[in-house]
């Protein structure tokens, strides 16, 4: 077994108004070298999908479920084992780097330190290694600034500098925690291929959590789209943008212009998500759908798959895709 | 013949001195200042939307700030309905903040925690004189239909909204004293994708409506084509081109605009590029070299790019670019 | 769908103490058993007891009385050596956290230099020169005490005016009185009510122990401080004296502190 398999995974947090379901039964497939991309609006439960397969979530959080890698189960590993394969097999990357990064160490020291703990370099292999790698992110001048602090790089450069601490250890999955959010168009599309240049030459499989159709279309794979929590959506790219079957996915893709209709309004979806408190019985978008009927209250949907590689969890995507 | 712009920019420039210690003072050193503006050209038709975008540190929301006199140029001139917008007696002012409106981006710190929707919108009409008080309750009830609120939402605190929610009470606050410009200052770029569509829709709305000029600044390119009559695309404090919105999108002349045009991912999964678009970073405000803005990142330098600064030139009727390269 | 706010415990604990505590300020005659100046030879230094539940002094004055009248003077001293410090430290505050720039300067330097004496010291200092007496602990006062409220003041209306809706104000043409007192004020305004609260507490505690050291009220005028220093003398014979008072104090500072813990629970924003 390789790659990723998420099963069943469930995270619920305690909270004064109740218990959030923040992530409620979600199941995932990464093949190796596969872009996977997670897209959601705020509250989808994309980013702590991302920290639960890590395990990274902490009390009062609480995780269920599998997370298989490689063949074994990352939800029963001990600590000891859980910490060779965070940053090692499986490293991470953030949105903001600028509190991903330890502002007091250098670059240097951060990359090196990554690899004593996932390499059997020597030191000086390891300052050989760290030079590489951020010269292999595309950093100007890189041996230099290897003994330059965080705050002395722009917002694209400290994005690289953690991108090559993450590959450090030479992952084979690595999860990507809406990289490119805060960055500039021109400088997310320089940081958006380095990232598919690194999938091809490293044979690296990535997880891509983000909220910008625009990037999901430039670089994934396949696509897994969430809702309140659950997967509500998933397929290959082409088939998600051509011929969508989830009324949200529907309205998603209508919020956002393309060219041709300027000055026309935009298909929007009205109301705003269900409180991860207080989820509706059944389907969690029905309360905005059009297509919504009693069935859709009364159960919730399952993921059914219908064309390869294409599954929703709609009763009623038949009608959706007319 | 052409109508006389609604709001004129003429080579307006603006620097933010950075702050010096007591040291720097003593030893004299020199004041550093980020040159947010450095001579920008710019016009706004009566009943338009112009898009202006740009990357950050282009200067488009201290542009947007100039236009409504949050911030005052510090050489160069904005002309509005023909008169200059420099006067600054209280009632000059006052009579200006009417006609020229303006909505923050961060629907979170942009409205008074403390203070009710009522209380917000009733101020304004009070101030501005726009109505007597017994008039208040069924002009503030007409507010809240234009922005699509409920009625109810009269009497509650900003935290019972949500961000959407709360950007159309921006909105509604800068609609309650009837201006004829509302510059929009990324305002929808803190939403959900699917909010973000419910906010424009509604800005399309009451630009047909009322007949608003719209000053629509924003990083996002789609949502800036699809509601725009005109963009201006700015970099590092200058206007590097200006045109109609297609004739700029289908045919972009300066090299700026082509590198962001090409490196903005497009919702079309089959036309995917390899290479990135442009290269290097956005050089530091704090010491723009001389010359054309661009120089440090364009495929196309060449000398006289170095020296001489290249200014809006028309290509097309109502096309311009600030470009050495021949035609 | 609004959830209303639930009154914090420790405001209601505060509020308790202290309604309690301007009962016996306003009417303390319909209170007190006794007439607070009344000598009874037949019970000199008694100690507590059914008749004299807080024992009688060396002038078989009733101390409960003595205790209860002084809550009249006590709860003044709060509110006079406090209220205008506030008014005029908030207004200071909030012209100067606005304007910022050379203003911030100056008046920052000036609070470094106030806060660095000694309160206490520096109180007793002018009263020393302008002479004994409430009214003149209320000036060195109002003199020294206005910069505290004025600097936590500044502090917030500092942050409050570079936020958005600051902006939005001035973008509506409002005039920066209006700024400043109508919007920014009543977001920056909870910590100096907290602290009000508090100082309220010290100003009780400043008021007795100038009494305690003849420098505040005057006799025969009942203050907590004043009696304290009436018992010193007898700690060993006839504790009550000054313990009882003591106590008052405590009660009523306890008062004013959990109160302004409530208020600060209560007022606190919303996001």
């Amino acid at each position: 077994m390789t790659g990723l398999q998420v099963r069943n995974l469930t995270t619920l947090f305690d909270t004064p108004r109740g218990q959030a379901h923040a992530v409620d039964g979600v199941d995932l497939d990464v093949a190796p070298g596969e872009v996977l991309g997670l897209v959601g609006e705020s509250g989808s439960g994309k980013s702590v999908t991302l920290r639960s397969i890590l395990r990274l979530i902490r009390p009062p959080g609480r995780v269920t479920g599998q997370v298989a890698w490689q063949g074994r189960d990352l939800m029963a590993l001990g600590p000891a084992a859980l910490r060779q394969v965070r940053g090692g097999e499986i490293a991470m990357i953030f949105q903001e780097p600028m509190s991903a990064l330890n502002p007091v160490l250098t670059v240097r020291a951060q990359i090196e330190e990554s690899l004593r703990a996932h390499t059997t370099l020597d030191r000086a292999g390891r300052r050989r290694r760290a030079a590489e790698l951020l010269d292999r992110v595309g950093m100007p001048d890189a041996t230099r600034r290897l003994d330059d602090y965080p705050h002395q790089f722009s917002g694209g450069m400290r994005q690289r500098v953690m991108i090559a601490i993450a590959l450090a250890s030479e992952p084979k999955l690595l999860l990507a925690d809406e990289p490119t959010t805060a960055l500039d168009v021109t400088i997310q599309d320089q940081i958006l291929k380095l990232l598919l240049d690194l999938r091809d030459s490293m044979g690296m499989s990535v997880l891509f959590v983000t909220h910008d159709l625009g990037v999901v279309a430039a670089t994934c794979d396949r696509v897994a789209v969430m809702y309140a929590g659950r997967v509500v959506e998933m397929a290959d790219v082409l088939d998600l943008f051509d011929a969508p079957r989830h009324p949200y996915t529907r309205g998603l893709l209508g919020s956002v212009p393309r060219g041709g209709a300027e000055r026309t309004l935009l298909t929007s979806v009205e109301g705003t998500p269900p409180s991860l408190t207080a989820l509706p019985p059944g389907c969690a978008f029905a309360p905005r759908c059009g297509w919504a009927t009693e069935d859709c209250r009364s159960a919730v949907p399952p993921m059914e798959v219908f064309a390869r590689g294409h599954a929703v969890a709609c009763i009623h995507h038949q009608r959706v895709a007319a | 013949m052409t109508a006389e712009p609604l709001i004129a920019v003429r080579g307006v420039h603006k620097r933010f001195p950075v702050r010096r210690s007591a040291l720097d003072w003593l030893l004299r050193r020199e004041v550093l200042a980020v040159q947010a503006l450095a001579g920008v050209d710019l016009d706004i038709n009566r009943g338009e939307t112009l898009g202006v975008v740009g990357e950050s540190g282009c200067g488009k929301s201290t542009l947007a700030r100039c236009l409504v006199r949050l911030l005052e140029p510090d050489e160069g001139l904005i002309r509005f309905d023909g008169k200059p917008t420099d006067d600054r007696s209280r009632e000059g002012r006052r009579r200006f903040h009417r006609r020229v409106q303006i909505t923050f981006q961060d629907p979170y710190s942009a409205l008074n925690p403390r203070m009710t929707v009522r209380q917000v919108l009733a101020e304004a009409l009070a101030v501005h004189r726009m109505r007597p008080a017994s008039g208040f309750p069924s002009r503030i009830a007409e507010l809240l239909d234009l922005v699509r609120l409920p009625q109810d939402a009269a009497d509650r605190l900003p935290h019972a909204f949500s961000g959407g929610q709360r950007q159309r009470i921006g909105i509604a606050r800068a609609l309650a004293v009837e201006p004829d410009v509302l510059v929009a200052d990324e305002l929808v770029s803190a939403l959900d994708v699917s909010v973000q569509a419910q906010v424009i829709n509604l800005l399309l709305d009451l630009q047909g409506r009322l007949g608003l000029t719209v000053v629509f600044v924003a990083h996002d390119l789609r949502l800036v084509r699809h509601i725009s009559h005109r963009v201006a695309v700015m970099y590092l404090g200058r206007v590097v081109e200006v045109g109609p919105t297609e004739a700029l999108f289908s045919g972009p002349v300066h090299p700026y605009t082509v590198a962001l045009l090409a490196a903005a991912p497009d919702l079309n999964p089959r036309r995917r590029t390899t290479r990135a678009a442009t290269l290097g970073e956005l050089p530091s405000p704090l010491a723009i070299p001389p010359g054309c803005p661009y120089q440090t990142r364009c495929p196309f330098v060449f000398d006289r790019c170095r020296t001489e600064r290249p200014v809006l030139t028309e290509h097309t009727p109502g096309h311009a670019a600030a470009c050495h390269r021949p035609a | 769908m609004r959830a209303a706010r639930r009154w914090p415990a420790t405001l209601v604990a505060g509020g308790i103490i202290l309604a309690a505590s301007l009962v016996l300020a306003l009417v303390p005659s319909l209170v007190a058993p006794y007439d607070p100046d009344a000598f009874d030879y037949a019970a000199l230094l008694a100690g507590p007891s059914a008749a004299h539940p807080f024992g009688a002094d060396n002038f078989g004055r009733d101390m409960l009385s003595r205790v209860i009248h002084a809550y009249t003077i006590d709860m003044q001293i709060a509110l006079f050596a406090t209220v205008v410090p506030f008014l005029v430290g908030t207004a200071v505050g909030a012209l100067v956290g606005y304007t910022g720039g050379l203003a911030e300067a100056v008046f920052g330097r000036v609070v470094d230099a106030v806060i660095t004496f000694p309160f206490l010291v520096l109180v007793i200092a002018i009263v020393a020169v302008l002479g004994p007496g409430l009214r003149n602990m209320y000036v060195a006062v109002g003199v020294v005490g206005w910069v505290f409220y004025a600097r936590l003041i500044a502090a917030e209306i500092s942050v409050q005016r570079r936020l958005d809706y600051a902006d939005a104000g001035r973008a509506m043409g409002y005039g920066p009185l209006r700024i400043i007192f109508r919007h920014l004020l009543p977001n920056a305004i909870t910590p100096a009510i907290v602290y009000w609260m508090t100082d309220m507490a010290l100003a009780i505690l400043l008021g007795s122990s100038l009494g305690y050291l003849g420098l505040g009220a005057q006799p025969p005028t009942a203050e907590w401080g004043t009696l304290i220093a009436d018992g010193k003398n007898f700690m060993t014979t006839a504790w009550w004296i000054a313990v009882f008072p003591g106590l008052a104090i405590v009660l009523t500072g306890l008062g004013f502190s959990l109160t302004g813990d409530g208020l600060a629970e209560l007022l606190a924003p919303r996001r």
